[in-house]
């Protein structure tokens, strides 16, 4: 027992009236020691979270309630006490100032009316008996040690007015505030951009070099670890099914879950793992043809809001996309991704462009273009039957929903693995995974040439993340569908895409083949955004703290940008010429 | 739906009040009440409640029971007419306002800002100014009254739900704006209006009572709850029970509307949901 | 502060719709707006005579010109005469406007003094038999109309203790403010109720919704005591809701003294126009309905300001 700085043993924890009825932990054990990261891998509802959030026992805020088990933890001071049995007022004293944590979404976890500076000094005044200007200055220096530029103006901001990434990095100062023995990190990068992440991920891992504060860092991606943790820990539906040393688990997974995890789960692989079933050997068919597409969006300012200035959030965009082919159109949040894609569709009016879609392709293509959108549980009318939801585009191009329209829905239904009784029920019946099925079943009911999918895989989890990429690429194949494949997330992108263009500031600054650009960026922003992405191969990396952020996109009314020239690098790979 | 209501517990006790209110409505404007309540009777005058008399009877010997069912019957109806015609109203505003934006947006917003910069009561006595005191006066000024509440509570959420990405699903398939209109912002309004409904029917019959009080609602020798208050002020020492019945219907019946109402919130109102899943 | 200003450019225009809708209903009176005057007395008049007071109140003259001349008059504080005390009406409305305003602001301090902290307390004590209790009592207040409390109230004193709340000439605050408060005291907490149960609800409801968002489980884990998470973290966000009820209710509080007034026989505004609108004082109606509006409108700028001041993200992004 000694040497540790927690063991938790055999900790079980239950939810509601009867916890004991809804346990949702089944017996948890593991150690750490000071210094150590141990990352605490799963997918939603592995207990990963509530065995963290057990730790510190915030579970009991959230209607947990710790059923058995002892958690000893060691204090600065040498002691060690039981975490699971220590009251409320023993608690409070050991969180904050023993136990940090930072959770998932920082643009919610922090007060929104209340300054930055506020909420800082208030664990320096708390756990430093520190008051009035030498908080200020703890803070002030605080923010400058997660690298927050003009720390001293930032003090003054509320919340809103920050930046998600910069949110998170003020989480970890106030975490960090009190310098304790443990970190807890609940999915801290999840809900930022890959870039961010990556500055994320380099603080932790200086924190982690030069203090001894043990890190307790909780994730759905296995990958995302591999270049921080000493040992990784396996959940599944509320029990560990392994647990070791890093280079162990990885090298030499035992349990079918844990391989399950580090095989059928995209992970990047520079470019080696991409798709080789479609050439542009002329043969087939152009689906769409996008040229010069810009989009801006005036900004009114002043009393008679008047459009002062645009954003220019796409930027002459021109790309074209064969039958049967996948162009995935990667970027960070801002760089116009989606916007492209929306006005692809129509849903933003187009500045400016060109968009030809193949209405011969397929059938009789009232719609040849459709669309599947990232959040399954938004896209769908929670109040229409799949029935009425399937029915819907039909009734829109004026068709009447008769046998061979019911014969459809029920191919198509089959056709994304769905049960066939499923027309009369309602869209929450069904799972995140399920839902979006019956969103790609919708957006064939037109037989449509292209199909625009926006982030269409990323609210889902991992190993039902694999399996929707398969019901794709199927799909593709099948129909000879081209796809306008939408994403942020590098890993996915390689195992969809056949071509790949990078989205930077609102331009395409580079577009080619998938295996020529993940494996030989040529642009530097496809460099930085290639290498910020996490994977198992990467492991030990070391994360740049790189705090560059995106341009503002604002530009004076009638101001026309310049674009660079293209510069080829090879067959299919083109890249934007670089001052 | 009703079943879900009654599982939860104020649901059931608010539904069982309603109940009863509106059978007692519904008997007392059919007149099928156990007295004549408009026949007076001299000898017979201000009794205490006994067998012969529930309730007692009031300064002209006639039977408040019989009133009380009468009062009930007259306060539903002008609840129940003044709120359908706020929320059909307030719906259509509200959705369009929400839909077509723009100017018309501005027009219905700002003339609803100049209904609600008046107090409720006073912009009520203000149209019973104008129209003079009645029921259907009341029904109007109640309507009136309510209108921008709904057309608030319709153009909130369907802003929200015309950005929600099934609208955009809808409209990359070329849906009409009535089908999207209907099917996907209506549907999804009917939990939040129906709320907003039950709660506004508790207002509209508090209304109808402080409005007839006043002697500006519901005109003798018709009776209606306020009405009855009202007469029996200045008798309250002398005959309490024409102050307690009527103070006890009208508690009551607008604590069944805010019972249900707050059960339906409890029951539609996904982040309660939530919170209890 | 962007918001504050188009709020300030807003509250003109609407004050100004308000005033072509309180005009425009009196002109709907059905009848002759002479006769409406005068009374039986008009019958007596000759037509020369008639057109005579027509062309004197500017009758003859279409709406537009007879909404300017009155408008402008109404800019320059002139409201007109009230045809049944015979005298201009913004002095009577002066007369009775404090009461009432004093007995609203009375209410809406005790409900909030109530309410609040009562608020605050059922929801962290959620289901427990203090919530419980707590939330009974609210629903009761709630569904009780204010003048049922009033005659419950002077029904109970009366009759349980012999005693009458001191009606009769009320005294103004100015000249013997414990007599005044004496005299208010009853009224202000009969009006109040309603509102004090609105805002334990509201406050209850809201702090249980704050207690379970992400920042004040942040303010948990750096170990901040019970007491300051929620009076430092979760009150501040709770006030957000009481404070934009206050301004709406502060509108109920306006129309329910007609009632209070009423029943306490307290010489208000409310009386006030209940009088005018039983005798057809046109003039009086017009003038008090307008100017309770615009104090009403006044006072919900002050809390949207204040709304604005609580929450950082309004101040600076609806701007």
């Amino acid at each position: 027992m000694t040497g540790h700085l927690l063991s938790v043993r055999d900790l079980r924890v239950g939810f509601g009236k009867v916890p004991e009825d809804n346990e949702v932990v089944h017996g948890v054990d593991f150690d750490l020691t000071a210094g150590e990261t141990l990352a605490i891998v799963g997918e939603s509802g592995s207990g990963k979270s509530v065995t963290a959030m057990s730790v510190n026992r915030l579970i009991g805020y959230s209607g947990g309630r710790i059923l058995g088990g002892s958690m000893m933890f060691t204090r600065s001071d040498g002691t060690q006490v039981d975490l699971a049995a220590l009251d409320e007022p023993a608690l409070e004293k050991i969180r904050g100032r023993d136990i940090g944590m930072i959770f998932q979404e920082p643009m919610t976890s922090l007060n929104p009316v209340l300054t930055i500076g506020t909420q800082i000094e208030e664990s320096f005044r708390l756990h430093h008996g520190m008051s009035g200007a030498g908080a200020r200055v703890a803070a002030r220096e605080a923010l400058e040690r997660v690298r927050i530029p003009d720390a001293e103006r930032r003090l003054a901001n509320a919340p809103h007015q920050l930046s998600g990434g910069m949110l998170q990095r003020v989480m970890i100062a106030i975490a960090l505030a009190a310098q304790p023995r443990l970190l807890i990190a609940d999915e801290p990068t999840t809900a930022l951009d890959v870039t961010i992440q990556a500055q994320i991920m380099g603080l932790l891992a200086e924190m982690k070099r030069e203090t001894d504060t043990g890190l307790i860092f909780i994730t759905h991606d296995i990958g995302l670890v591999a270049g921080l943790a000493d040992r990784i820990m396996v959940m599944q539906h509320g029990k560990v099914v392994e647990q070791g040393a890093i280079d162990a688990v990885l090298d030499d997974p035992q349990h079918d879950y844990t391989k399950h995890l580090l095989n059928a789960v995209p992970h990047f692989s520079d470019g080696k793992s991409v798709r080789r079933d479609h050439s542009r050997d002329g043969k087939s068919g152009r689906a769409l043809d996008v040229k010069g597409l810009t989009v801006r969006f005036p900004v009114r300012a002043g009393l008679l809001r008047r459009a002062r200035s645009n954003v220019h959030a796409v930027e002459d965009v021109s790309f074209d996309l064969m039958q049967g082919e996948t162009l995935a159109v990667v970027g960070e949040s801002g760089s116009g991704k989606s916007t492209t894609a929306r006005a692809i569709l129509g849903l933003v009016n187009a500045t400016r462009g060109e968009i030809t879609a193949d209405k011969t392709g397929l059938g009789s293509a009232d719609k040849p273009v459709q669309m599947v959108f990232q959040n399954p549980n938004a896209s769908l009318n929670p109040r229409l039957t799949i029935a009425q939801i399937l029915a819907e585009p039909l009734k829109a191009v004026g068709r009447h929903i008769d046998e061979a329209a019911r014969a459809r829905m029920v191919e198509l239904l089959e056709r994304v693995e769905l049960p066939a009784d499923s027309l009369p029920r309602y869209p929450h019946e069904f799972s995140g995974g399920q839902r979006q099925r019956l969103c790609i079943a919708r957006s064939l009911m037109l037989n449509p040439s292209v199909l625009v999918l926006d982030e269409a895989v990323s609210a889902l989890d991992v190993s039902v993340q694999a399996r929707v990429l398969d019901l794709l690429a199927d799909l593709q194949r099948e129909f000879g569908l081209a796809y306008l494949f939408v994403s942020h997330d590098m890993a996915v992108v390689e195992r969809i895409a056949h071509r790949i263009a990078v989205l930077y500031a609102g331009q395409i600054v580079e577009m080619g083949s998938a295996a020529s650009v993940l494996a030989d960026p040529r642009h530097s922003y496809t460099k930085r955004l290639i290498s910020a992405v996490p994977s198992i191969e990467r492991r030990h990396m070391e994360f740049a703290i790189d705090t560059r952020s995106v341009p503002s996109l604002m530009r004076p009314a009638g101001f026309e940008p310049d674009t660079a020239p293209w510069v080829e690098h090879g067959p299919d790979h083109l890249a934007r010429a670089e001052g | 739906m009703l079943r879900t209501i009654f599982k939860h517990p104020s649901g059931r006790i608010g539904l069982t009040i309603i109940g009863i209110f509106v059978l007692a409505a519904l008997l007392g404007k059919l007149g099928i009440t156990p007295h004549d309540p408009l026949m007076q009777d001299r000898l017979a005058r201000l009794q205490g409640p006994s067998a012969q008399h529930l309730f007692g009877t009031d300064l002209f010997g006639r039977d408040v029971f019989s009133r009380l069912m009468m009062g009930i019957g007259q306060s539903f109806v002008v609840a129940f007419f003044s709120v359908a015609a706020a929320s059909l109203f307030g719906t259509v505003l509200g959705l369009t306002a929400a839909w077509f934006g723009g100017f018309w947006d501005g027009t219905v917003m700002r003339l609803m800002d100049v209904l609600l910069a008046f107090p409720a009561i006073l912009l009520a006595l203000l149209i019973i100014a104008i129209f003079g005191p009645s029921g259907w006066t009341s029904v109007l000024a109640i309507a009136i009254v309510y209108t921008p509440i709904f057309t608030r509570v319709v153009r909130g959420p369907a802003l929200s739900l015309k950005t929600r990405d099934f609208v955009d699903a809808a409209r990359t398939f070329g849906s009409g704006r009535g089908y999207i209109m209907t099917r996907h912002l209506m549907l999804n309004l009917v939990a939040p209006l129906s709320v907003q409904i039950t709660l506004a029917l508790a207002w509209a019959l508090l209304t109808e009572a402080g409005l007839s009080f006043l002697g500006l609602g519901t005109q003798p020798p018709y009776a209606s709850l306020g009405l009855m208050l009202a007469d029996a002020r200045n008798l309250m020492e002398m005959a309490p029970w024409l102050l307690f019945f009527p103070a006890a219907t009208v508690m009551f019946a607008v604590l069944g509307f805010n019972l249900l109402g707050d059960a339906m919130r409890d029951i539609l109102d996904p982040k309660t949901r939530r919170a209890l899943g | 502060m962007g918001y504050a200003i188009r709020r300030l450019l807003v509250f003109p225009v609407v004050m100004f719709g308000v005033s072509v809708f309180v005009f425009v209903a009196v002109r709907l009176v059905p009848g002759d707006a002479i006769i409406a005057m005068l009374g039986t007395e008009s019958g007596l008049l000759t037509p020369d005579q008639r057109a005579a007071l027509a062309a004197y109140f500017g009758l003859d003259q279409n709406w537009f010109v007879q909404f300017w001349r009155w408008f402008s008059h109404v800019l320059q504080g002139d409201f007109g005469t009230s045809t049944t005390y015979g005298k201009p009406v913004l002095e009577i409305i002066l007369n009775s406007f404090p009461l009432t305003l004093e007995l609203a602001l009375l209410s809406m301090l005790i409900a909030l003094a109530i309410g609040l902290p009562a608020g605050v307390f059922a929801a962290t004590r959620k289901d427990k038999p203090a919530d419980l209790i707590l939330r009974i009592v609210a629903m009761i207040g709630q569904s009780t109309p204010g003048f049922v409390v009033g005659l419950l109230a002077i029904f109970v004193l009366s009759v349980g203790f012999g005693v009458l709340p001191e009606m009769g000439s009320f005294v103004p605050i100015t000249e013997d403010p414990l007599r005044n408060l004496g005299q208010l005291i009853l009224p202000a907490l009969t009006l109040g109720t309603a509102f004090a149960a609105a805002v334990i609800r509201i406050s209850r409801a809201a702090m249980l919704d704050i207690l379970s968002e992400d920042y004040v489980r942040t303010a948990r884990s750096k170990g901040l005591s019970d007491r300051k998470v929620i009076w430092r973290h979760a009150l501040p966000n709770a006030l957000i809701p009481v404070v934009t009820l206050s301004g709406v209710e502060f509108g109920y509080l306006l129309g329910g003294a007609v009632l209070i007034e009423q029943i306490f026989a307290l010489p208000g505004l409310g009386r006030v126009v209940l009088d005018a609108i039983q005798q057809r004082d046109y003039a009086l109606v017009q003038g008090s309905v307008l100017f309770v509006a615009f104090n009403f409108m006044v006072v919900n700028l002050l809390v949207d300001l204040a709304y604005s001041a609580l929450d950082p993200r309004i101040r600076l992004d609806k701007g």
